[in-house]
């Protein structure tokens, strides 16, 4: 479903402050699999998704997704196929925007947006459908603004938001990092829940290696912009924290400094 | 202050209630600030007396002169988004590049209409007095482009409009092309200052090169008025603030220049509105700080 054959991408080159975010990053998720990354900071996580999602564009390599070659194209083309949610909650959704209207811009993602009215009432049925589902009463709140919401309903809400168009690969970066711990839960259940209600092909960036081991189907560890480490079955069900922590250290040799990964 | 006066004012004040919605969809819809305006609202002006001093028929210039000023916005957008020049520099760029389409546009610093065909004398009933009939036939003008607006921003066109200027990633990884969303916001927004021009120019007896002084302080005023009066996030709402607004700083300008112990003439308009904007400003301000004293 998506493929990523050696990507390369150099911030600020030839200057002091000179990045190198991907050095020959490669991943293939056949459909329906959900995929975990983790990796310190620095490894290349974010920058991965944004060359997915078409933010950033990769100096080389190619992304395929369903076979296409996207690598070139722009974010606004590839949301045919790339759904997303973002770490920041204010960053998913207008803040000046209703609930109704925000879904209603989700629901068009990839279409032909024509001078057809944008909220409609056979939309607003499927919105509060979808809403109900969040247990958080916002089904009978369609007209506020979104703004209103604190950003834990918001995450929520994109993540409904980036399910009710069908897509290829579902990016989800580090969404719960922004939220209580209370909160955070409740979002990746959600989040577990949808990707298995619509079969949803994911790659989901998380800085716990615990959530990393215990969601999903396979998990990736980036370092220093490519992947070191890709466990999934048998061997993935028997790993601990520990474990992984171990296996990191052994695969490059070198001690982890940041324990930013231990957390959670 | 006359019946005449507050007729005038109130059919300036919807005339400026035009420009008001187009600087409501540049300012706040798509979060441009777009001085184009000074330009565009001229080149209505020019662009409709020069061709109905020619003798083309007033409503057919009108619909050029908007289309004209339409095009400039669109310029303006196409300055910011394909070539990446800051948005407030990009319309400064066109302002002063229309200062001199204008002067082309006209041949002339002005061009006088006072015994030409306009809109205004073809629409007026023999039974109103023309000082009466022009407000009225602007007022159902206003009432329809923001009933039109209204309906526009509800679709999935101007809702993508909206989030472009809401928040641009969001609306990109939704698959919306933000660069063309903002050259149709501009065009639509400069289109409305052209329209506003062109009736300024047939309400007033011509178009002159200086009329587009100011315009945008004074668009912009309405829009900070409106919003004072009417403070709503629903633009459906807005859009009736920001007329209403025009309406009332029309109001606002005559009082002051008519009331005579006052002393003000009327060189000192420009200064009269930058006050009454810094006014219009402040006041939300001290409210708050009212409110804290209070609490």
């Amino acid at each position: 479903m998506l493929s990523a054959q050696n990507l390369h991408l150099t911030f600020n080159p030839g200057t002091p402050i000179e990045t190198q975010a991907l050095r020959g990053m490669s991943l293939d998720i056949p459909a329906g699999q959900f995929v975990t990354v983790i990796g310190s900071n620095g490894a290349g996580k974010s920058t991965f998704l944004n060359a997915i999602s078409g933010e950033q564009t990769v100096d080389s390599g190619v992304i395929l997704i369903d076979g296409e070659d996207v690598t070139q194209q722009p974010v606004w083309n590839r949301a045919r196929k790339v759904a997303r949610v973002f770490q920041d909650p204010m960053a998913g959704t207008c803040e000046n925007l209703t609930i109704e209207e925000n879904m209603s811009l989700a629901l068009g993602r990839g279409q032909f947006r024509s001078l057809r009215q944008a909220v409609r009432e056979e939309m607003r049925v499927l919105f509060r459908e979808r809403l109900a589902m969040l247990g958080l009463g916002l089904e009978n709140r369609l007209t506020d603004r979104i703004g209103l919401l604190s950003g834990g309903q918001r995450q929520a809400v994109s993540l409904l938001m980036a399910a009710l168009r069908p897509s290829r690969i579902l990016l989800l970066d580090e969404h719960t990092a922004a939220l209580d711990p209370r909160t955070a839960q409740f979002v990746l259940d959600l989040t577990v829940r949808i990707v298995a209600e619509h079969g949803l092909t994911t790659m989901m960036v998380t800085h716990s290696m615990r959530q990393a081991l215990d969601v999903g189907d396979r998990t990736v560890m980036l370092h220093q912009g490519r992947v070191v480490l890709d466990v999934a079955g048998d061997t993935r069900r028997g790993l601990e924290v520990p474990d992984l922590l171990a296996m990191f250290e052994k695969v490059r040799g070198e001690e982890l400094a940041d324990d930013s990964l231990l957390l959670g | 202050m006359s019946i005449y006066s507050m007729w005038g004012a109130f059919e300036i004040g919807l005339i400026f209630g035009l420009v008001a919605l187009g600087v409501l969809i540049s300012f706040r819809v798509l979060n441009f600030p777009d001085l184009t305006v000074d330009g565009s609202f001229p080149l209505g002006g020019a662009t409709a007396a020069i061709l109905i001093h020619h003798g083309t028929d007033p409503f057919l210039a009108t619909g050029v002169a908007t289309l004209a000023a339409g095009f400039a916005g669109m310029v303006t957008g196409w300055l910011n988004v394909r070539l990446k020049i800051m948005d407030l520099l990009a319309s400064i760029l066109m302002m002063i590049a229309l200062y001199s389409i204008n002067l082309r546009v006209m041949d002339a610093p002005n061009v006088p209409l006072i015994t030409d065909p306009t809109v205004f004398t073809l629409l007026q009933p023999a039974s109103l007095e023309d000082y009466v009939a022009r407000p009225l036939i602007l007022l159902a003008l206003v009432v329809i482009v923001k009933l039109l607006l209204d309906w526009f921003f509800a679709t999935q066109v101007g809702l993508a409009m909206r989030s472009t200027g809401s928040n641009p990633r969001m609306a990109r990884a939704q698959g919306i092309r933000t660069g063309n969303m903002v050259l149709l916001g501009m065009a639509i927004s400069n289109a409305l200052c052209g329209l506003a021009g062109a009736l300024f120019a047939q309400s007033q007896g011509g178009a002159d090169i200086s009329m587009g002084i100011g315009t945008i302080v004074i668009g912009l005023a309405a829009v900070i008025i409106g919003e004072s009066i009417l403070p709503s996030r629903r633009l459906v709402v807005a859009t009736l603030a920001v007329v209403i607004g025009a309406v009332l700083y029309r109001f606002f300008i005559a009082l002051a220049l008519n009331a005579d112990f006052v002393g003000l003439k009327a060189q000192d308009l420009n200064l009269v509105t930058a006050v009454l904007v810094t006014v219009a400003l402040v006041i939300p301000l001290a409210k708050q700080r009212l409110r804290k004293k209070k609490a």
